[in-house]
């Protein structure tokens, strides 16, 4: 049965910079990286040498735990550089790119009539996989499990977050198709959970559960979604994605072409002019805010504000990543009094109500920096992190039982559930300023370890 | 500003790793990062971070304190000059100039004593682990004058706070870290080990040595009800005494920063609308604590007994230790259904221990720091109903 569900914990962070509603195309990036660092806990096992000419969608890499699981080159050209770091271990493969794309081409595939194994073969070989991943552990799935279920998110609602209604326009075909292979691959059901003002356009697929989340960011987030819905128990697996990556999946058995170029949003109050942007992933940065940044001193963000990754110029686009952020760096001293600690602090945005901007209105928007406005403490403000923690977990003692090693604390508090993208609010709103989302993360390394 | 942050920079070097006051450096990040909000960046995770810091969020329970320390000036400085003259009917609102300044001299001794001794404390520690100053102290160091008698010897004072911080906070790691609130484990102490300084009839009125000049409090009064010997002969008197109106506004006898319910409602207006302080706390406190009054009422049979339940709320210690003392988030319970279980026992108890045991005129300060220690059994039963919940869960799928 579908369900409706209005997310009253949690914080809409509002930024200077969101993107316009039209598209622009990039030159082709010179370079283009597979980076197995985007794909968290993965072992790679390389299948190309230096010197190798490739073309999109050709396998790079594999999984050494999961020998099936293919990882591909977004773009065809020839394999210049393979980075790797200490101990030898693979940081980057670097495509160098030729004048046109050159797809690997295989024949278009009717899901409908496909088999569930046909599915999942296909998807394994092309690379598709990497697109799926698993709670527990927030990584790519691991093919051989049976998940209770597959969960979609249909909306992101992270801080300037690119809408999935315009990003989608025109690929409803392709969105169909995608969910159609899904809903081979569980025995369960394909929960496809949108947002109530979403457009017909997605609102309209079918063959799958459709769920309505409305209110406050993470409402978008799938670990949000699941916990609603079908929550994850000791023992349980369930597959997430979000339906751009269900399109782009849908859109290879459509046509046979593995082509990942995704409509990313180009956002953030040092853009001069944000919008949106096609582009493969693994491009370059440079190719991507050359010219349009107004800030000398600024931090590029591949991904949101709250849990993508710092890139320098010559860094490269993450793999899953639909957005990229500049905002300006804050590594200036702030005087107490004026802009620093006890300020009035017009310009600080703030969940709690120790600063004026609360009392402003809705539509107020703010150019936050990277400072951390503050040091590192031990916990001792309670209840703020509950505030923008939509689970029914208690969000302070799993930080803690995930600092302090506690691996049957973090089982209890419903480690299983999380993934470190859940915490992002926690971690913006902390007065601590711990990085709570690493903490989180390296929790579930530790469960990883001991209990999978 | 640029001058005040080149100074700064030039001074760096010396404090570093390896320069010529290495040893020094807690002291010297404490002020840097007092004047200036650090150029830290977010390193992992998310790239942006709330305003908001502990710096913040101490200095504003020091605001919300303002309205108590300077109506307990004002206070302080009535009641002696009404020891001074012998005229307990002294009018109170007269002589503001007088009285403000008379205060002044007796408080501000204290809060020096209490901030000069206890921030020594927290930089020997600072020093000794390496880091700058914690800002738990601050509040601390505010709240130790402000629940101590006005006539309290000054070095008293600064034993019980250095007590305080080491005993009560830094063996446990500093702030954050302790179990019990570090003011009132100074007031506990001093409560304990100089009883006659802290409690009586010869101590919350500066200089009392008139004679006919009674320095009891008016909770102390009411607990000789309990005796053969009380001081009224029934509730009418104590309540021509001190009026429901007297007792809310805090002219009468007592702590310094304790008597004015109504200075510590404006604090916790600011505590609550800055959301620094707990509402569950402080409303489950105050239902706790009128819930223990009715049911003395109930029973009756004593005229301290039947002291109407209102009137225990805003006597004595009761309102400044919902407001400030059983909200401390570090020593409170840390569950949102923890913390209201945590206030309204703790309210409860105080009006238990204030009303049927004599030897203790008042009880909240052994009421809070009770259920200080109870509290992580609370968040215990609280986060196991959280992990059964989970675990019912699995079992019904």
């Amino acid at each position: 049965m579908s369900k409706t569900v209005s997310i009253r914990k949690g914080l809409d962070i509002r930024l200077e910079g969101e993107a316009a509603k039209n598209i622009s195309s990039l030159p082709l990036s010179p370079t283009i990286c597979i980076s197995p660092l985007d794909f968290h806990g993965l072992n790679p096992k390389l299948v190309v040498k230096e010197g190798d000419a490739v073309k999109a969608g050709d396998a790079i890499f594999f999984d050494k735990a999961n020998e099936s699981v293919m990882y591909c080159t977004t773009a065809s050209g020839i394999v210049k550089a393979i980075v790797r770091g200490e101990k030898r271990r693979i940081l980057q493969v670097l495509i160098e790119t030729g004048a046109e794309q050159v797809y690997r081409q295989s024949d278009p595939i009717n899901v409908a009539s496909a088999s569930a194994d046909e599915v999942k073969a296909k998807m394994l070989a092309n690379g598709l996989w990497s697109l799926v991943k698993q709670r527990p552990l927030d990584v790519v799935a691991d093919p051989n499990q049976n998940p209770k279920a597959i969960f979609v998110t249909a909306f992101d609602s992270s801080p300037l977050a690119p809408d999935f209604n315009f990003v989608l326009e025109g690929r409803e075909k392709d969105l169909q198709a995608g969910l159609l292979a899904l809903t081979k691959l569980t025995s369960g059901k394909v929960h496809f959970n949108i947002n109530p003002n979403q457009s017909s356009a997605l609102s309209g697929v079918s063959g799958v559960e459709i769920n309505k989340f409305s209110g406050k960011h993470p409402a978008g987030n799938v670990g949000t979604q699941i916990h609603h819905i079908d929550p994850v128990n000791k023992g349980e697996f369930v597959w997430t994605l979000n339906a751009i990556d269900v399109a782009i999946i849908g859109h290879f058995f459509n046509t046979g072409k593995f082509d990942l170029t995704r409509t990313i949003a180009l956002t953030g109050s040092e853009v001069s002019n944000p919008q949106y942007y096609k582009v493969l992933p693994g491009t370059s940065m440079e190719t991507i805010v050359n010219g349009k940044v107004k800030g000398n001193h600024v931090r590029y963000i591949s991904g949101n504000v709250l849990t993508g990754d710092k890139k320098a110029l010559n860094e490269y686009l993450g793999y899953y990543h639909n957005q990229v952020t500049v905002i300006p760096e804050g590594d200036q001293y702030k005087f107490f009094l004026t802009t620093g600690w006890l300020g009035l602090g017009f310009d600080k945005f703030s969940n709690s109500r120790l600063f004026p901007t609360f009392l402003m209105p809705k539509s107020k928007k703010f150019v936050l920096d990277t400072n951390t406005n503050g040091e590192e403490r031990a916990f001792v403000v309670t209840g703020e992190l509950d505030r923008v923690f939509p689970f029914d977990i208690l969000p302070m003692q799993l930080v803690k039982a995930a600092i302090t090693n506690d691996i049957d604390g973090m089982e209890n508090l419903g480690i299983y559930e999380v993934a470190p993208e859940d915490f992002a609010l926690c971690e913006y709103v902390c007065t601590t300023k711990i990085d709570i989302q690493d903490k989180i993360r390296q929790g579930l390394d530790v469960i990883a370890k001991e209990c999978m | 500003m640029k001058f005040l942050e080149n100074i700064l920079h030039k001074m760096e070097p010396n404090f570093v790793k390896g320069g010529k006051y290495e040893k020094w450096n807690p002291l010297f990040e404490t002020i840097a990062t007092f004047a200036f909000t650090p150029k830290l960046v977010t390193t992992k995770g998310a790239h942006i971070r709330d305003g908001v810091d502990l710096k913040r969020t101490m200095m504003t329970v020091i605001i919300a304190m303002i309205p108590c320390l300077l109506f307990g000036i004002y206070n302080t400085g009535h009641w002696e000059m009404v020891a001074s003259t012998g005229d307990r009917n002294l009018a109170y609102f007269a002589d503001f100039a007088d009285k403000f300044m008379n205060g002044l001299i007796i408080v501000l001794p204290l809060i020096v004593v209490s901030y000069g001794v206890g921030l020594g404390v927290e930089f020997l520690f600072g020093m000794l682990r390496g880091h700058s100053l914690h800002e738990g102290f601050l509040v601390s160091g505010m709240l130790i004058p402000l629940t101590m008698p006005a006539d309290v010897p000054l070095w008293m004072v600064g034993v019980a706070t250095a007590f305080a911080v080491v005993i009560g906070k830094e063996i446990f790691g500093g702030t954050g870290m302790n179990v019990v609130n570090i003011a009132l484990t100074a007031r506990a102490f001093l409560f304990f080990a100089y009883p006659t300084s802290m409690s009586g009839d010869k101590v919350w009125l500066a200089g009392t040595e008139t004679d006919g000049v009674s320095g009891a409090t008016a909770l102390g009064d009411l607990a000789t009800f309990m005796s053969d010997k009380p001081v009224f002969e029934n509730l009418n008197g104590f309540t021509n005494e001190y009026s429901a109106w007297e007792a809310f506004t805090g002219m009468i006898p007592g702590s310094v920063g304790e008597t004015s319910t109504l200075a510590c409602l404006i604090g916790a207006g600011i505590l609550l609308i800055t959301g620094v302080g707990s509402l569950r706390i402080m409303a489950s406190f105050f239902a706790g604590g009128l819930a223990m009054g009715l049911i003395l009422n109930a029973a009756g049979g004593n005229a301290y007994f039947d002291l109407p339940a209102y009137f225990h709320l805003i006597l004595g210690g009761f309102a400044f230790g919902a407001v400030f003392m059983a909200t401390d988030p570090v020593t409170a319970a840390q569950t949102a259904t923890g913390k209201i279980i945590y206030g309204f026992l703790g309210g409860f108890l105080a009006i238990l221990i204030r009303v049927l045991n004599p030897a203790y005129p008042e009880g909240v300060m052994l009421a809070i720091l009770f259920m200080n220690i109870s509290a992580p059994l609370i968040d215990y039963y609280v986060i196991q109903g959280n992990i059964n919940r989970r675990l019912k869960r699995t079992k019904t799928a």
